[in-house]
């Protein structure tokens, strides 16, 4: 009979520390009330010979007293709660992206290596990972109890997530959003091995380009290379289209002033709504993508341009 | 004035017939308060999808019959003149008199339904309703269709609204005439002086969000 | 306590025995009693519901039901429970009854709204169970786009037509109400004069004035998309589904505070009254329940967390999430400490008020949880937010209808209700609903994700105890239907104040005349006047 959710990520046991301290605080609050309802309900039950005379009438110094008490308290939970919250969700430089694009009722997995899976999830123990999240159709949730995260696939925008697995074994994945009559077996596992194990796994999955050369596919099969150059160079002569090396998680500025991080978002909407962000010094000639590239392609697309952006130091 | 003794009497639960109409004014501006976050939801929408659609709603808000639109202005404006002098005249005591400005005041809220379902056709002849083979141009299609949405919900919710007022000033109009109101018994008109002028206040917000939005440059 | 009188000869029940003498009232007692009859048949119904779906997740692999009609199940159980049973229940049968009784008034400020609203309420619950005969829906009552506008196949735009007629019902009660407590209080009546159940019923009608007109547009803009197959919530077509969450949850975030707010109110006047004391700064529980009305439409976001809002956003809602439970803390330590030095009888209107104290606070420090960013982004659509939300709307709310009915049922139908089976059916609720409901915190914090059919079958344990706890439960709340109906029949009559306790609605017979009053009262007194018991004199002699 299992009282204790497994802890599997680094991010985990803080976390229990967290709930155990609201627990506590909670039980004592609770069994104080408690306590205190059933001795006045029997010392003081109609018609006992317990002195009922000198009711409290300045009643203000109790209010302030646990007003201000409560409010401590529930301040020191809400600092403890959100610096807890800000740092899970902080992604670790070099974390390990890995695909997830949710369906009725499927979660389809792709590593940057190109292997792919359904419902399980194989990691490496110790390496950060950055799962980035897309849906099809309707709104799922990546749960994973054992590592304190869930995120919402919204469809429409990219989330992500992160942790670190710190514990071997085989954790549950569910879907946590509903999402339709088989929501309840949308999930599966997570399994969390040795890296080298890792590595055979990977390497004897079935044979496939890894997702940044599925993604340079696409990349010329969409047309892509045809404004922004056969290797994301750039383009300054009759058509002027903006470098993609060099480009993924560094500032962007743009032509209304704003300047804003190139991560999965803003290739998500520049390649689906180019005219939402101009970059500074461009003209709004790119065209829109929307309804030509499914989700799954998006991510394969997105994952060849950040590949472009980590391989390159950044072009002047 | 035939009815009106019967008329002068409170409600059981008032005291006087004072109360009875400060009651009843209270009633109405809490009603409107409930109204203004209702159209408040959809103005919302408005607000988010415009500033995410700037070049898809001023393309949108061109496409506008604006000539219906200021006619519809003037209209619902003057017919809050009419009811403003309905709800004074009832303080003066002239139920004929009264009976005329309230008729006016329908009359012209008629005008603008007849307006607007005229402006719904030619709409819809353009291929501008959502739903119904809508027709967008070019890169902001879906925007403008987003913006042909709220214009109907928009214009459809006011104008069930104006639908209920005009019937209730027309049923008030035909009491008037047969002198059911006077000094002592004038909440009723005050009270749909109320509520006229409220669906008036929303048509001033609707009209340049709808007809103006693209046409200032 | 049994103060045997002879019935009144007139009273608001005798005053026209016909059909359409009830069906075309004006008068805001039998407009109570219509309305008392209609929930409960929706309780019952969403009850039903809450018993299949116990009995599926016996199971794990969830046998009983096929996973649609499960999911249909669920749906059905929300939105009755939801929009037809919590929503209206204490404001429009106890509040009804009892707010111009307390006020020394005649009736409401509009009677012929109040019936208006009823049959607004029951034309929009006639719809919606039209919908669920006809098949129902899987949306869940939270009606979440893309599945409810693309995906779905079930009667999403019947079934949000009926809630969005209801919830005009829910406006005007509450407009009937603000302006009454406003404009038809007794002379001498200020508003520190006020009963608390007042005070939490003007708080409640504030909420429900200004937060449904909004649950209406939403709806509104729902079931127009899913006709007309318009994006305005549809990603593919620019529209965006975080909308909807934002714009459903700015209602009905402060909708669980129109269902919780009534249930405060009662609970002030049964600790008061069967504490023979009055309610522990009066003042500060007085202002909390307006306070939680404000602060809760502020919230709104922490059922978001997860969905994609903004880091900045989670923040500010966060915080404003935490102070938002500490007027209710406020109130739980007021009412207990009222207990001090009171005469406390146990009677079975305070078991429930006693109970009602103890689980609403165990669910409201689970909503500290909840609050906490980093732990709800864990529990977050597990079992536990459905253990916090039960523990609240069905330990605190449920169990506060159910004194109020048992406080008041002398006055509504000037008979006593047999104390002994009373207390029996307060303390096996007690029982059951913990039976029921605990190991749902317990399984959900294990990670059992919500609106699931069937689940790993590790979970069953923990299911198994609560299915049981659920047929303790139904046994219980169907106790209340047998001696309560036996006591119309064969109660022993009551007195105008069976309870001795203070309120102007004591000072009128039970049942009350269609008049309320025979003369209007005149207001002199503090509330909850009670006198104070003397001291003990100094040692007497012996002899």
């Amino acid at each position: 009979m299992p009282l204790l959710l497994p802890a599997g990520s680094s991010q985990s046991h803080e976390w229990n520390y967290l709930f155990l301290a609201l627990l506590l605080l909670s039980a004592a609050v609770v069994l104080a009330v408690f306590a205190l309802i059933l001795v006045f309900a029997i010392r003081y039950r109609r018609g006992s010979s317990a002195t009922r005379s000198g009711w409290t009438r300045r009643t203000t110094r109790w209010e302030i007293g646990w007003t201000s008490a409560t409010c401590l308290a529930f301040l020191a939970l809400f600092v403890w709660g959100t610096d807890l919250y800000l740092r899970m969700r902080q992604p670790a430089v070099d974390a390990l992206p890995i695909f997830v694009v949710g369906k009725q009722w499927m979660w389809k997995i792709e590593h940057p290596g190109g292997q792919r899976e359904i419902d399980t999830l194989h990691l490496p123990l110790g390496v950060p990972v950055r799962v980035v999240l897309a849906s099809e159709d309707v709104i799922h949730s990546f749960h994973i109890p054992a590592f304190r995260v869930t995120q919402d696939a919204v469809p429409g925008r990219f989330t992500s997530l992160a942790f670190t697995p710190d514990r071997l074994g085989r954790f549950h994945l569910f879907c946590t959003e509903f999402c339709g009559t088989e929501h309840a077996a949308m999930g599966g596992s997570v399994v969390v091995m040795q890296p080298k194990d890792y590595e055979a796994w990977l390497a004897s999955q079935p044979p496939e380009a890894t997702l940044a050369r599925q993604g340079a596919a696409l990349y010329r099969a969409f047309g892509c290379s045809g404004c922004h150059g056969a290797d994301g160079e750039g383009q300054e002569g009759t058509v002027r289209a903006p470098a993609l090396r060099g480009l993924y998680g560094r500032p962007v500025p743009l032509s209304d002033g704003r300047t804003i991080t190139a991560d999965e978002r803003y290739f998500r909407d520049s390649i689906l709504l180019p005219r939402s962000e101009i970059v500074a010094g461009y003209g709004p000639i790119m065209p829109s993508f929307s309804g030509q590239i499914g989700e799954e392609d998006l991510m394969t697309l997105i994952a060849y341009l950040e590949s472009l952006g980590r391989a390159d130091s950044p072009q002047p | 004035m035939a009815d009106a003794s019967v008329t002068l009497r409170p409600e059981p639960q008032f005291g006087d017939l004072g109360q009875q109409r400060a009651t009843a004014l209270s009633g109405m501006w809490l009603f409107l308060a409930t109204e203004v976050l209702f159209f408040s939801g959809m103005l919302t929408a408005y607000f988010l999808y415009r500033a995410a659609n700037p070049e898809g709603f001023a393309e949108a808000g061109r496409d506008t019959e604006l000539w219906i639109g200021a006619v519809n202005t003037a209209v619902l404006l003057t017919s809050s003149e009419f009811m403003a002098i309905a709800v004074n005249r009832v303080e003066h005591c002239h139920p004929r008199l009264l009976a005329r400005m309230l008729g006016a005041t329908a009359a012209l809220g008629l005008v603008f339904m007849g307006l607007k379902a005229l402006e719904y056709w030619l709409d819809y002849r353009h291929h501008l309703v959502p739903g119904l083979d809508f027709v967008g141009k070019g890169a902001h299609a879906h925007a403008q269709e987003l913006f042909w949405i709220l214009y109907f919900c928009l214009t459809g919710v006011h104008a069930l609204h104006l639908t209920v007022g005009i019937t209730l000033v027309l049923i008030f109009a035909v009491k008037a005439r047969r002198g059911v109101f006077s000094r002592s018994y004038g909440a009723p008109i005050e009270v749909l002086g109320l509520y006229w002028h409220f669906v008036d206040i929303v048509w001033v917000f609707l009209y340049p969000l709808i007809y103006l939005t693209g046409r200032s440059s | 306590m049994s103060d045997a009188t002879a019935a009144p000869e007139r009273s608001y029940l005798t005053e026209g025995l016909t059909i359409r003498s009830w069906l075309l009232t004006r008068d805001h007692k039998r407009i109570a009693l219509l309305y008392f009859a209609t929930i409960t048949l929706f309780f019952f119904i969403g009850g039903a519901a809450a018993t299949l779906i116990r009995l599926n997740l016996v199971d794990p692999a969830g046998s009983l039901v096929s996973a649609d009609t499960y999911n249909r199940l669920f749906t059905m159980h929300g939105v009755v429970m939801v929009w037809f049973f919590l929503i209206p229940s204490i404001p429009t049968t106890l509040g009804n009854f009892v707010l111009p009784l307390m006020l020394g008034a005649r009736d409401l400020a509009f009677p012929r709204l109040n019936l208006l609203s009823w049959y607004l309420f029951i034309i929009g619950g006639a719809v919606t169970l039209y919908a669920l005969a006809a098949g129902g829906l899987d949306t869940g009552w939270t009606f979440y786009t893309p599945f409810s506008t693309l995906y779905s196949n079930g009667h999403v735009v019947l079934a949000v037509a009926g809630i969005f007629l209801t919830g005009f019902s829910s406006i005007l009660t509450g407009l009937n109400f603000i302006i009454t407590i406003h404009t038809l209080r007794a002379p001498g009546m200020g508003w520190y004069r006020l009963p608390l159940f007042v005070w939490s019923l003007y708080a409640t009608s504030a909420i429900l004035v200004l937060a449904t007109p909004v649950l209406a547009i939403t709806l509104f803009l729902l079931a127009f998309e899913r006709l007309v197959h318009v994006g305005i919530f549809d990603p593919k077509l620019g529209g965006d589904p975080l909308l909807f969450q934002h714009l459903f949850w700015f209602y009905s975030h402060p909708a669980v505070y129109i269902m919780i707010l009534p249930g405060m109110g009662v609970v002030s006047e049964l600790i008061a009254a069967f504490s023979k004391k009055p309610v522990f700064g009066y003042k500060f529980v007085a202002w909390s329940s307006m306070a939680i009305a404000a602060v809760g439409f502020l919230v709104w976001g922490h059922h978001m967390f997860v969905a994609g809002e903004s880091v900045y956003a989670a923040l500010v809602f966060s915080l404003l999430s935490f102070l938002v439970a500490v007027p209710s803390a406020i109130k739980v330590f007021n009412w207990t400490a009222t207990l001090h030095k009171g005469s406390i009888a146990w009677d079975a209107p305070m078991l429930y008020a006693l109970a009602f104290i103890g689980l609403f606070a165990m669910g409201g420090v689970t909503g500290l949880f909840l609050a906490a960013l980093a732990i709800d982004v864990e529990v977050t659509d597990t079992y536990f937010v459905v253990a916090h939300f039960h523990y609240i709307m069905v330990g605190g709310m449920v169990a506060a209808y159910f004194g109020g009915l048992h406080y008041w049922w002398p006055k509504i139908t000037g008979r006593l209700y047999p104390e002994y089976w009373a207390r029996a059916a307060a303390i096996l609720i007690f029982l059951g609903f913990n039976l029921t409901f605990f190991p749902q915190y317990v399984v959900g914090w294990l990670g059992m994700p919500r609106r699931y059919h069937a689940y790993p079958p590790e979970f069953q344990v923990w299911n198994v105890l609560s299915s049981a706890g659920a047929s303790i439960l139904a046994l219980a709340y169907l106790m209340p239907i047998f001696y309560l109906g036996w006591s119309l029949l064969r109660g022993p009559r009551a007195g105008a104040n069976p309870w001795g306790a203070t309120g102007l609605e004591w000072q009128t017979s039970s049942p009350p005349p269609a008049e309320n009053f025979a003369t209007t009262p005149t207001v002199t007194r503090p509330p909850y006047d009670y006198p104070e018991p003397a001291a003990e004199p100094a040692a007497l002699p012996r002899g």
